[in-house]
């Protein structure tokens, strides 16, 4: 809350030093972290997308769901077909309000293109338990390169309020 | 050695009308006065709905209690958002913006009536949306308002009115240095704490800009002039007033922390040019932080977004890091040259807990770093953000970031207001003492009751979690203790706005006499002129206790990011 004194430009002191250069060090550590693990890790954020109409998608969703429906189940009272497609194909899943569309059924351990778009507001894509979180924009279609690890159901919440009946946007993934 | 800076005499005229403090002998312009009283008597108001509409958010979000319905749970939450977030701060900035372009360099207030002009916006539009939302189901958009969900058009021109009244306010803080440096009525360099609420300042400015490039095409396009508005940009737009408002907080944080540590303990800065060069690296690097929120954004590079998320080389967080070694080195040094000498922590015993100020400065400096700063850096590392996007995490994150951070650190700042600036005594001395205790206790708890909630998958912004089917029973745990959390830090809050009222309200004006509300008689701010530089480079005086502490931090601090990227390389492969 004082004036400095006239000169207040002074070399650091050594307990300064210290911490700065400690500091400073640990900075650069987080730095190098995030292209080491894009180069080395599994798991990172997927870069690709394209421009996309909420019509356009929807026609590759429902052509999807017709080449590969193998059934169907529900969620929370609602029927949805259940999609088992390939390994190593183009997968789609359409988010409105407040739905995700179809269930999709999947191999663990195959590679799939999952594409992902909003036809309406934006939506958060969140796989649970894994733990996987994305957000859905529409008029983007978001292609995320993803192998399943583990078997079960997962559930997928929408985490990016989308108008009052958010909470009741539920999906499932099947991992046989 | 540093010197109260007033020292010329102010000439006389009309224009000059002020007061000379007898606990500072600082010289306080009337206009100034007026203005921080208005200013904050906002920001109590708007702290006291923001408050309750947090009490029954929390206790809906705590499972087991689960009180409100759906539409009335997402439409206090949008205006917990904004009450707290934008409103209750960015009112007590605008109070101390105009406290340290005057009083602290012995200036007057060369604009009051634009100041005041400002003032009336914000009220105006703070008030407003608050309208907006309770009326308007549309309008039920959260604080985000992402497009393209449309709210009403007075919901956009609400925080245009705000942005535009808060940026007439900062403007007039520029006038003021400009002003008092042409009429000399400083000499040298401004005062630290100056300096720090000038790169608040000026953060604010285009922070302020930005949310202008998001909104006003809102507005537009909510009244069908517009007829496409882009989902991706309005979010970059959005964050780049979003995240860097925060910044503002931190950087204005900070200099309420130099001042705290000034007025309770009475520090000299360790290094002036240290703690100055720390903010000039916010004031560079800290608005590339809007990308944490973009960061599992579609059509954006891997590189776009390591640049900006790490604030270049996370200078940013180095400039942090600087702040949270210089202020309890100064305090260190402060009570080791009070004679505090014994082993690393004996001068940590003897400081000053039952002073509500200090009290305050430590239990925001903790939450801030050991938890806000953290969690931040963490869930901002761009591929980690893909465990915690729009979990609860994110507002764990933030609540001791802002919560427990800076609304602690504003809140003991206050009980120094009142007497010096309120001039009215301060009552429920005791209440006062307990308070940033009690008030930090629960938001601690509430941000670890959302932080191990949002790591187990629950999201944030979720009026119900149990439509996601099966939830682990530790849910339930970590949510009670969200809850619970929320209760004490309600308490917290209740307990401050009473001391505020009841001092405000009722007793007549007293002249202030003492700078220390409950541990003495001593004015520390003019004890800290009479440290010398022997005192502060006496071996017996250096710092070694802080060394110790900042370097646990460290170690805190490594052991919580490598355990995120632990926790990342378990999940599935993605790409």
């Amino acid at each position: 809350m004082l004036a400095p004194e006239r000169t207040w430009w002074k070399p650091l002191g050594r307990l300064e030093k210290t911490w700065l250069t400690v500091a400073f060090v640990w900075c650069i550590f987080l730095t190098l972290m995030m292209p080491l693990w894009y180069f080395m890790g599994k798991q990172n954020v997927p870069t690709e997308t394209y421009r996309i109409s909420a019509a356009d998608f929807s026609a590759k969703v429902n052509a999807f769901v017709e080449q590969y429906k193998v059934g169907e189940d529900t969620i929370n009272g609602v029927t949805f077909p259940v999609v088992a497609p390939p390994p190593g194909s183009d997968v789609y899943l359409r988010a409105s309000t407040w739905q995700w569309y179809p269930i999709l059924q999947l191999e663990v351990g195959e590679t799939y293109r999952l594409h992902i778009s909003s036809m309406d507001l934006q939506h958060g894509f969140s796989l649970q338990p894994v733990n996987i979180n994305l957000q859905v924009l529409p008029g983007y279609d978001y292609v995320a390169t993803i192998v399943p690890t583990s078997t079960g159901d997962f559930t997928i919440v929408c985490n990016e309020f989308c108008s009052l009946g958010h909470h009741t946007m539920v999906g499932k993934i099947i991992v046989k | 050695m540093a010197t109260l800076a007033p020292t010329t005499q102010w000439m006389t005229g009309a224009k000059d009308d002020y007061r000379v403090c007898g606990v500072t002998t600082l010289k306080v312009d009337m206009h100034t006065e007026r203005l921080i009283i208005a200013n904050a008597v906002m920001a109590v108001v708007t702290l006291v709905l923001g408050g309750l509409f947090a009490l029954l958010i929390a206790l809906t979000r705590w499972q087991a209690v689960h009180l409100l319905d759906a539409t009335w749970f997402y439409r206090l939450l949008t205006l917990h958002g904004i009450d707290m977030l934008v409103a209750w701060i960015v009112f007590f900035e605008m109070a101390g913006l105009h406290f340290g372009s005057t009083a602290l360099l012995n200036a007057r207030h060369a604009a009051p009536k634009l100041a005041w002009f400002g003032w009336a916006l914000m009220t105006i539009g703070g008030l407003m949306v608050n309208g907006v939302v309770l009326f308007d189901a549309s309008s039920i958009v959260t604080f985000t308002a992402y497009v393209p969900l449309k709210a009403h058009p007075l919901f956009y021109l609400s925080y245009i009115l705000f942005a535009v009244g808060a940026l007439i306010q900062v403007i007039t803080f520029f006038i003021n240095l400009v002003v008092a440096k042409r009429e000399k009525r400083f000499e040298g360099s401004m005062p630290l704490a100056v300096f720090g609420l000038m790169t608040a300042a000026i953060l604010a400015v285009y922070t302020l800009l930005e949310g202008a490039a998001a909104v006003v095409p809102a507005f537009f396009w909510s009244m069908g002039i517009l007829k496409n508005y882009d989902p991706g940009i309005y979010r970059n737009f959005f964050w780049g007033f979003g995240h860097p408002a925060q910044q503002v907080n931190l950087a204005a944080m900070v200099a309420i922390w130099y001042m705290l540590a000034q007025m309770t303990v009475g520090i000299r800065p360790v290094n002036e040019k240290f703690s100055r060069l720390a903010f000039i690296l916010y004031l560079f690097f800290i608005n590339l932080g809007s990308a944490h929120h973009l960061l599992v954004d579609p059509g954006l590079s891997f590189a776009w977004k390591a640049v900006n998320t790490s604030y270049a080389m996370y200078l940013a967080v180095l400039g942090s890091m600087m702040h949270a070694f210089s202020i309890p080195a100064a305090m260190e040094i402060a009570l080791r040259a009070k004679g505090f000498t014994k082993g690393l922590f004996g001068w940590l015993r003897n400081a000053p807990w039952g002073e509500p100020g200090f009290a305050a400065l430590v239990m925001s400096m903790i939450i801030f770093g050991w938890i806000g700063g953290v969690t931040g850096v963490t869930i901002g590392t761009e591929q980690i953000n893909m465990l915690a996007h729009n979990t609860l995490r994110l507002p764990g994150h933030f609540h001791a970031t802002v919560v427990g951070g800076t609304t602690t650190a504003f809140m003991g700042f206050t009980y120094y207001v009142i007497p010096l600036i309120f001039r009215k005594e301060l009552k429920l001395k005791s209440w006062a003492k307990w308070q940033p205790y009690v008030y930090g206790f629960g938001s601690i708890l509430v941000s670890l009751g959302m932080i191990t909630s949002g790591l187990q998958g629950v999201a944030r912004r979720n009026w119900d979690i149990t439509f996601a089917g099966v939830v682990p029973g530790t849910v339930d745990l970590t949510l009670a203790i969200f809850g619970i959390g929320a209760l004490i830090a309600v308490a917290g809050g209740i307990m401050y706005v009473t001391v505020v009222l009841v001092s405000i309200l009722t007793g007549p004006r007293v002249e202030p006499t003492n700078m220390l509300l409950l541990t003495g008689t001593n004015n520390p701010l003019l004890d800290s002129t009479k440290l010398t530089d022997r005192d502060m480079e006496h071996p017996k005086n250096q710092p070694k206790g802080t060394l110790v502490l900042v370097f646990a931090f460290l170690a805190w601090f490594a052991i919580y990011y490598l355990t995120n990227w632990w926790l990342l390389g378990r999940t599935w492969f993605i790409r």
